[in-house]
């Protein structure tokens, strides 16, 4: 399991290949990429800057990721996401589960990022035409999250 | 008496002035609860910032918490605004 906080960016096929080029037990690996859009809100996103608590942030998401292991078959499983500065079309973060059956692994890279949307210390920043604001957190994010709590 | 560290992150550390902080609680201060009480008495963006019905989350040494949790010397308290990662 890999859990990394960093500026810079990351390649998704190297990240995916190392989830399964060594364990022929992988037959399916389900990943999201999350990426700076240039608009939010209806107005116009010139950069995201990322902000998170070091050493929260690592702990957070490894709780998660433990989670996700305790509820679905997971081999193995690579966390990524980016702080600092980014512009619009730029990966923000990427989450890869790889498992035996696809089913395991859509399921939990689904409930990944739901948690980690929810629960790790992460907030950005965007700037647009009108100046810098921070973006505001979503009721949809805590319902996304709250939909797992029924399922086991 | 307690001495903690207190950490402000996104928001609140620019609303606050600073990031972090070393707080000697004074001994009715004893839970998160009354911490935040207590930093609400300090007026201005304090008052405005952590005013009931205000969103914002809590943390002690790095996990997430709740408002009745007890503190202890040396504890690291985080306040922050609901998390936007993703």
């Amino acid at each position: 399991m890999k859990i990394q906080v960093q500026t810079q960016p990351f390649d998704l096929s190297t990240e995916v290949a190392a989830l399964y080029a060594a364990n022929p037990k992988v037959g399916a690996v389900a990943t999201f990429l999350g990426l700076v859009r240039d608009t939010n809100e209806g107005d116009g996103v010139a950069t995201l800057t990322l902000e998170h608590y070091p050493g929260m942030t690592e702990k957070s998401l490894a709780k998660i990721v433990d989670e996700a292991k305790s509820r679905w078959e997971m081999l193995d499983c690579t966390v990524i996401h980016r702080v600092g500065e980014l512009k619009p079309t730029e990966p923000i973060v990427l989450v890869a589960v790889a498992s035996g059956h696809r089913q395991d692994a859509f399921a939990a890279c689904a409930f990944i990022m739901d948690y980690l949307k929810t629960q790790a210390p992460f907030w950005k920043k965007e700037l647009t035409p009108q100046g810098e604001r921070w973006v505001e957190a979503r009721e949809s994010d805590d319902a996304a999250a709250a939909r797992w709590q029924n399922k086991n | 008496m307690m001495r903690i560290t207190l950490l402000y992150f996104a928001r609140l550390r620019e609303q606050f002035g600073t990031g972090s902080e070393v707080a000697d609680l004074p001994a009715e201060v004893q839970t998160v609860g009354e911490l935040v009480a207590w930093l609400r008495a300090r007026g201005g963006n304090w008052a405005n910032e952590l005013a009931e019905g205000r969103a914002y989350r809590l943390a002690v040494n790095q996990d997430m918490t709740a408002l009745t949790t007890a503190l202890k010397d040396g504890d690291e308290v985080a306040i922050f605004p609901p998390v936007t990662g993703g």
